[in-house]
C-alpha cells in the first residue's frame, strides 16, 4: 500500500507542477488554457537540452524557459492586446502540441542519458525516510518531487504572506481596484503568466526526463486538461493543490493496481478514470458556494484603463 | 509607457479590417517561413510544395476536399455553440459518439437494407449521439453553471476510450485474427461518390446555406445570438435560456456527430478510436476565423485543408513532419487574434506637444 | 506671496474616437479650498479628474501640482503627488477586509504586518472623524462604510488634494450631512477638495468656488457667495431653464396592480423582499426610493415574472401573475425596463442595431421560426422620429449611440407597446438635464393616459417632484408609503435607512 502511495506522488508530481502554475496565472485574473502545450513544450525542450548536454540543470532550466516561453506568446496577446483568454489559450495548445511534435520528431525513441537518470533517481532523505508509513512514501522520492515539494510550500507562503501575495489577490479580484491603489497591472500579469508557463513546462519535463524518459509522441495525454481542472478543485490552493495532484495521480495508476490485485477490468474503460472523476469535480465546483473558494472575481477579464 | 498610448476606437470600416486580416495572415506565413529557416529548411520549397501538395494534381484535389468536408461540418457545429459563448471543445468526442452510432447501425442492421435507408439511419443515429455527447454538458451548464471548456474537453477523453475498450474489446472483428479492429461496414453502409468525391461535399454545401439561414433568419438563430452577447438581456427579454442553450447544443453536437458518420461511413468504412484526428480542435481554429460565419467557414476550411494535405504531401514526399502544417495553423491564428487588437485601439506613439497659451 | 496653486489644469484636451470628452479645459483649484466641478452628465468632468488620477493621459495640455508640472501615467504617479481620488464607482476588493484594501500596492515590509497600520489608521479615523472597522469585508459594507474606506485609503497614502467623483449619489440625507462635515475638517488641515457633482443645492452649501463645464468645455469659474443656482443653470446649460417637473394630479384612483405580501429570496435565502404590499394605481406615478440593493432590482424582477416570489400575490386585472413566465406577464400589458450601470447589460443587446433591439420584445408575438424584421423596421423609423433619437441609421450598433439616446431606445421600446402598467428603473442614470426632462415628459404623458407607472430612481429630488406617491424600501423591507408633499427629503432619508419611528410618514403598510 505505501508503495501504491509513493507511485501515486510520483505520478502526480506533473499535475501538482502544473496546477500550481495555472493556479497562479488565474489568480492574477487570467485562464491560461494553453497548460498542455506549454506541458509539451517544456517536455521536448527539457528532454532535448538533457540529451543534448547531460546537466540535469541546464534541462530543467530550458523546460522552464519553454513554458515561459510559450507563456508569453499568450501574455503578449491576452495583456497587451487584449485578445480573447480562451482561444488564445487553445491557440497555444493546439500550437505547442505541434510545436513538440516537429522537434521531436527526430527524438522518436531515444532517450536521455545516464547523467539524468541517476540525478533524478529516488533518494532518501536521511532520517525523514525512515519514519514509519510517511517515510516511505513521502521522503524515499526524486529531486523533481522534492522540489514540488518546496514549489507548494513556497507558492502558499508567497500568496498568503507576502505583501505581493495580497497585492496578487487583489489584482485578480478587480483589475481596477488595484490599478487604482498604485499596482503595475501589465507588470503583475506578465511576470504571473510567465511564471506559472514556466512550471508548467518543468511538469512536463518531469514526463520527459524521469517518469518515462524515452521520448514518445503525446506524452503529455491530456494532463494539462486534468490540470486546469483541478485549479478550480483545489480552489486555487497550492498545498490543496499538491494533493489534487495526487491524488489524481493515484487515479491514473488506479487501472494498473487493480490489474495486478486482478480485477479484470478493461485497461481502457480504467483510463477513463481520470478524465471522468475531473468531470465529477468540475460538476460538484459549481456547488461550493463559500466566497473564499470562488474564482478570482475579474478572472478572464482584460484589463483596458481607459474603458469608457 | 509615455511614449506608447493607447485608445479605444469606434468601429472601423469593414475594408479595414479585412485589410488588417489579411495583413495578419500573411504576417503568420512570413513568420513560419523565418521559423522554417531557423530549422535549416527552405520555406519558399516548403511553401510551395504545400500548394502542389493541395491542388497539384486531381487526385490531391480530391484529397483536399475530403480532407475539407469533415472540417466544414463540424467547424459549422462549432459556430453555433460559439456563438453562444458555449465554449464546445468537445467536437471531437461527439465526432468519435456519432461515428459510434452509426457503426452501431451500420454493423446491426446488416446488409439487406437498401442503402439510401441505410446511410440515412446511419446519419440519424450519428446526430443523435453526437447531441446527446454535447447534451449533457449543456444540461450541466444550463441548470448549474457548470465550466462547459473542461467538461467537453474530458468528454472528449472519455469518448476515445471508450470507443478504445470497444475497439480492442467487445466489439473487436472476430475475422480480423487477434488484430484490434472493428468489422468493415457492408457496401450498403459506404457514403457513394459523386464527381469523384464521396457525397459528403454536397452535405458540406447543404450545412453551410442551413447554418448561414439558421444563425441569421430564425428565431432560435436569432435567440443564440443574444444569449452569447449578454445573458441578463436574454433573460430580461423573457428568453428561456436553459431551453436555448440545450437546443444549440444539440445542434452543435448534432452536426459534429453527422462528420463522424461521414468520416466512419466514406473514409474509414468502420469505426476506429482516431476516427476524429485532432479535426475537433482544428475547427476550432477555423470557426474563430471565420468570424462566426457560414460562409466564410467554406472559404477558410478549404484553405485549412490545402494546408493540411499539403502538411500530409511534404511528409511523405520531402520526410518534413506533418506537425509544420499545425505549427502554421497554430501561427496564423496568433496573428489573428493579435490583430483584432488593431481594430479595436488606436496606438499613438510619442508625446504630443503640450500647447501652452499664456 | 501667492501660494502654489493645488491644481493648475491648462488647455486640457481628451478625444474619444469621435468625442471631444475635454475641449481646452482650465481649472486652477487653492489649497484649503472645497471646489465644485459642475456640470451635466456627459459634460466632461470625470474625463477631467482621471487625468489628474492617473487613469487618462491628457491629448494636450498641462497639468501643475502645487506649481510642479506633471505627467501621469498611471495611478501610482498621482498618488506619489499626493492626490486621492473617490471614484463614483469604488474601487475596493470586495472580498477583502478594509485593512487588507488599505495596504495593497502599498511599500510596507515584505511580509504583512499588522500594528503599525492600525495604530495609523486609527490616527487617521480620528483627525478627520471618519469611521471604519479594519477587520470588516468589503462585501459587507453598506454604501457609506465603502465610501469613508475610500477616503481613508487615500489619506492613507498622504494624500492632500482630495477629488471626490458624485459622493453623494448614492448616501441618504444624513450620510450626506455626515460626509460635509468629514470635508469641512479636511479643508481646515489645509487639504485642496475638488467634489464633482450636478447637484446644485450641495454645490452651493459646500462649495468655495465653482468651475462649470458644458460639452467639453470650460464655461468659467465663480465664487459661490456670488452666484444663485439660476446662474449656475444658465452656465451649465447655456440657456435659461426652469428646472421643474410638471405633476398634474388625478382624481381617478383605479387601482391597476396589487402586490400583496410578496417575499422574494436572493441566492443565499435572506429575503431581498420581505412582505412587501403595495397598490399602483392608474393616471399615477408611484415612486421607488431606497439605498442601492434595497430590493429595488428584485421588486421590478419580480412582478415581470424574471423571478419567483416564494410568498405572497400579485394581482393583475383579477389575475394572479405569480407563476407566469415573463412572457406572459409581458403579454398581458406590463413592461418593464431596468438601465443598469453600464447602461446596456440588461434591457439591449449592444452589438445589435435598433431594429434588432425592438425584436427582442416582439419576436415572441411573431408566429413560426423564421425572425421577420419589417414590423420593427417601421417601428425603429417611427421611434427615432418622435423621440428625436441621435443615430447614424436604424442599423448602427446601439452601443454606440451616446447616453440618452440609449435610454430613449429602451423606454421608447416599452412605451411603443401602449402598456398598462410601465415600470422603470434609473430611467435617467447619466443622462444630461435635455434628456432627463424628455423621459421625465414620456412618463408624465404615459401617466396621462391612464398608465400605472412605478418609478425606481436615485435622485430624491427628482422622485420627489415626479411622484405623486413614494415607497420607501429599505433592507428589502417597505418602510413608508408617503406623498412628496406632506414629508421632506429627510424624512425619506430616514425611512431609507429604516428608522421609522423618527419619520413623519402617513401611511405605512404593515
Amino acid at each position: 500500500m505505501t508503495a501504491f502511495l509513493a507511485a501515486c506522488i510520483v505520478a502526480g508530481t506533473p499535475l501538482v507542477f502544473a496546477t500550481v502554475g495555472e493556479l497562479i496565472t488565474e489568480k492574477s485574473g487570467s485562464t491560461n488554457l494553453g497548460v498542455e502545450g506549454m506541458m509539451l513544450m517544456g517536455a521536448v525542450m527539457g528532454f532535448l537540452a538533457g540529451q543534448t548536454t547531460g546537466i540535469p540543470g541546464l534541462a530543467l532550466v530550458a523546460a522552464a524557459v519553454a513554458g515561459a516561453a510559450g507563456a508569453l506568446i499568450f501574455g503578449v496577446l491576452t495583456v497587451s492586446l487584449r485578445a480573447n483568454q480562451i482561444v488564445s489559450g487553445l491557440t497555444l495548445t493546439i500550437f505547442g502540441t505541434g510545436f513538440a511534435q516537429f522537434v521531436g520528431e527526430p527524438l522518436l525513441g531515444s532517450s536521455v542519458p545516464s547523467e539524468i537518470t541517476s540525478f533524478f533517481a529516488k533518494v532518501s532523505i536521511p532520517l525523514l525516510g525512515d519514519i514509519p508509513v510517511i517515510g516511505p512514501i513521502f521522503f524515499r522520492q526524486d529531486m523533481f518531487v522534492y522540489l514540488s515539494y518546496i514549489l507548494c510550500a513556497l507558492a502558499a507562503v508567497y500568496m498568503y504572506r507576502t505583501r505581493i501575495g495580497m497585492n496578487l489577490k487583489a489584482l485578480g479580484e478587480s483589475n481596477a481596484a488595484a490599478d487604482a491603489s498604485g499596482i503595475n497591472v501589465t507588470l503583475y500579469k506578465y511576470a504571473h503568466i510567465l511564471i506559472g508557463g514556466a512550471l508548467c513546462g518543468l511538469g512536463g519535463a518531469y514526463l520527459s526526463l524521469v517518469r518515462m524518459p524515452i521520448w514518445q509522441e503525446n506524452i503529455v495525454n491530456g494532463r494539462g486538461w486534468i490540470a486546469v481542472a483541478l485549479v478550480i478543485f483545489v480552489a486555487w490552493n497550492p498545498i490543496k493543490g499538491f494533493f489534487g495532484g495526487a491524488l489524481f495521480g493515484g487515479l491514473s495508476i488506479l487501472g494498473l493496481k487493480l490489474q495486478a490485485m486482478g480485477f479484470g477490468v478493461s485497461q481502457y474503460l480504467v483510463d477513463m478514470i481520470p478524465y471522468v472523476a475531473t468531470i465529477l469535480i468540475v460538476i460538484f465546483g459549481t456547488y461550493k458556494k463559500k466566497k473564499e473558494s470562488q474564482p478570482p472575481a475579474d478572472l478572464g477579464n482584460n484589463y483596458f484603463r481607459e474603458e469608457r | 509607457m509615455d511614449f506608447i498610448r493607447i485608445t479605444k476606437r469606434d468601429d472601423l470600416p469593414k475594408k479595414k479590417e479585412i485589410l488588417i486580416t489579411i495583413l495578419a495572415v500573411i504576417l503568420s506565413i512570413v513568420f513560419a517561413g523565418i521559423i522554417l529557416v531557423i530549422f535549416g529548411l527552405n520555406p519558399f520549397h516548403i511553401f510551395r510544395e504545400i500548394i502542389l501538395g493541395s491542388v497539384g494534381t486531381g487526385h490531391r484535389i480530391t484529397q483536399t476536399i475530403v480532407k475539407a468536408i469533415p472540417l466544414i461540418v463540424t467547424s459549422l457545429g462549432i459556430i453555433v455553440a460559439f456563438k453562444m459563448k458555449f465554449w464546445n471543445i468537445g467536437a471531437e468526442g461527439q465526432i468519435t459518439m456519432g461515428a459510434l452510432g452509426a457503426a452501431w447501425v451500420a454493423l446491426n442492421l446488416g446488409d439487406g437494407v437498401p442503402r439510401p435507408l441505410m446511410l440515412l439511419l446511419m446519419m440519424v443515429a450519428a446526430a443523435i449521439c453526437g447531441g446527446i455527447w454535447a447534451f449533457i454538458p449543456a444540461i450541466f451548464k444550463a441548470k448549474f453553471g457548470t465550466n462547459e471548456t473542461i467538461f467537453t474537453l474530458m468528454m472528449n477523453y472519455v469518448a476515445i476510450k471508450f470507443v478504445t475498450y470497444l475497439q480492442y474489446g467487445p466489439w473487436m472483428d472476430p475475422a480480423a485474427n487477434g488484430f484490434p479492429r472493428i468489422a468493415t461496414f457492408a457496401e450498403n453502409a459506404v457514403l457513394p461518390a459523386l464527381g469523384g468525391v464521396h457525397i459528403g461535399w454536397i452535405f458540406a454545401i447543404l450545412g453551410v446555406v442551413f447554418i448561414y439561414f439558421f444563425m441569421n433568419y430564425t428565431k432560435l438563430g436569432y435567440e443564440i445570438s443574444v444569449v452569447g452577447e449578454s445573458v441578463e438581456t436574454a433573460r430580461y427579454a423573457g428568453m428561456n435560456i436553459s431551453k436555448i442553450i440545450v437546443i444549440a447544443m444539440l445542434i452543435s453536437g448534432g452536426l459534429c456527430g453527422i462528420t463522424g458518420m461521414i468520416q466512419a461511413s466514406a473514409i474509414e468504412k468502420t469505426l476506429v478510436y482516431g476516427i476524429a484526428n485532432g479535426m475537433g480542435f482544428t475547427a476550432i481554429i477555423t470557426a474563430w476565423l471565420s468570424k462566426l460565419n457560414a460562409v466564410n467557414c467554406l472559404f477558410i476550411c478549404v484553405v485549412f485543408s490545402m494546408l493540411m494535405q499539403g502538411g500530409d504531401y511534404i511528409q511523405i514526399a520531402l520526410g518534413v513532419p506533418s506537425a509544420v502544417s499545425d505549427i502554421v495553423q497554430g501561427l496564423i491564428l496568433f496573428f489573428v487574434l493579435g490583430s483584432e487588437f488593431f481594430m479595436r485601439y488606436r496606438v499613438h506613439i510619442g508625446r504630443e506637444k503640450a500647447k501652452e497659451v499664456a | 506671496m501667492q501660494q502654489n496653486l493645488a491644481i493648475e489644469m491648462k488647455n486640457i484636451s481628451k478625444v474619444f474616437g469621435a468625442l471631444r470628452a475635454n475641449d481646452n479645459v482650465n481649472l486652477e483649484v487653492r489649497p484649503g479650498e472645497v471646489h465644485a466641478l459642475l456640470g451635466e452628465n456627459g459634460a466632461g468632468k470625470s474625463t477631467l479628474m482621471n487625468m489628474l488620477s492617473g487613469i487618462y493621459t491628457p491629448d494636450s495640455g498641462t497639468i501643475r501640482i502645487n506649481g510642479e508640472e506633471v505627467h501621469f501615467s498611471s495611478p501610482k504617479d498621482s498618488i506619489k503627488k499626493g492626490i486621492g481620488m473617490i471614484h463614483q464607482h469604488f474601487k475596493l476588493v470586495d472580498v477583502m477586509t478594509a485593512r487588507e484594501n488599505i495596504i495593497i500596492g502599498q511599500k510596507s515590509s515584505f511580509f504583512v504586518h499588522g500594528k503599525k497600520l492600525a495604530k495609523r489608521v486609527k490616527d487617521l479615523s480620528d483627525q478627520y472623524g471618519l469611521d471604519v472597522d479594519p477587520d470588516k469585508k468589503v462585501y459587507d459594507m453598506s454604501v457609506g462604510e465603502k465610501q469613508t474606506l475610500e477616503i481613508i485609503k487615500v489619506l492613507y497614502r498622504g494624500a492632500r488634494i482630495l477629488i471626490m467623483d458624485e459622493p453623494t449619489a448614492v448616501l441618504t440625507p444624513q450620510e450626506i450631512r455626515k460626509l460635509f462635515r468629514v470635508i469641512c475638517n479636511m479643508k481646515e488641515q489645509g487639504c485642496a477638495i475638488v467634489i464633482i457633482t450636478h447637484k446644485l443645492n450641495e454645490v452651493m452649501e459646500i462649495s468655495d468656488r465653482v468651475t462649470v463645464l458644458r460639452k467639453g468645455q470650460s464655461i468659467g469659474t465663480v465664487d459661490t457667495k456670488q452666484v444663485d443656482i439660476p446662474n449656475l443653470i444658465e452656465m451649465m446649460v447655456g440657456k435659461k431653464v426652469s428646472l421643474s417637473i410638471e405633476k398634474k394630479k388625478f382624481a381617478e384612483k383605479k387601482p391597476l396592480l396589487s402586490v400583496d405580501e410578496v417575499t422574494v429570496l436572493d441566492g443565499e435565502g435572506k429575503a431581498a423582499l420581505d412582505d412587501v404590499s403595495f397598490t399602483l394605481n392608474g393616471h399615477e406615478i408611484l415612486g421607488v426610493a431606497g439605498v442601492a440593493n434595497s430590493g429595488q432590482k428584485e421588486l421590478c424582477e419580480v412582478i415581470a415574472g424574471l423571478v419567483k416570489a416564494e410568498k405572497g400575490r400579485i394581482y393583475f386585472d383579477g389575475d394572479n401573475l405569480v407563476g407566469k413566465t415573463p412572457r406572459d406577464i409581458i403579454k398581458l400589458g406590463i413592461r418593464m425596463g431596468f438601465i443598469p450601470e453600464d447602461r446596456l447589460g440588461m434591457g439591449l443587446v449592444g452589438t445589435m442595431d435598433i431594429v434588432h433591439n425592438l425584436v427582442l420584445k416582439d419576436y415572441q408575438n411573431q408566429k413560426g421560426i423564421i425572425l421577420h424584421r419589417g414590423p420593427c423596421v417601421k417601428k425603429a423609423n417611427k421611434l427615432v422620429k418622435e423621440l428625436d433619437i441621435q443615430t447614424p441609421n436604424i442599423y448602427t450598433p446601439v452601443k454606440r449611440l451616446s447616453g440618452g439616446n440609449v435610454q430613449k431606445v429602451l423606454l421608447g421600446r416599452e412605451i411603443d407597446s401602449e402598456p398598462k402598467v410601465l415600470i422603470t428603473a434609473y430611467a435617467v442614470r447619466g443622462l444630461d438635464i435635455g434628456a432627463s426632462y424628455k423621459i421625465y415628459d414620456l412618463l408624465n404623458e404615459q401617466k396621462e393616459k391612464g398608465v400605472g407607472v412605478l418609478f425606481v430612481g436615485e435622485d430624491l429630488d427628482v422622485l420627489m417632484d415626479l411622484c405623486d406617491r413614494v415607497i420607501v424600501l429599505c433592507h428589502g423591507k417597505i418602510t413608508g408609503i408617503v406623498d412628496p408633499d406632506e414629508v421632506t427629503k429627510e424624512d425619506i432619508g430616514l425611512l431609507m435607512t429604516g428608522k421609522v419611528e423618527e419619520a413623519g410618514n402617513e401611511e405605512v403598510q404593515s
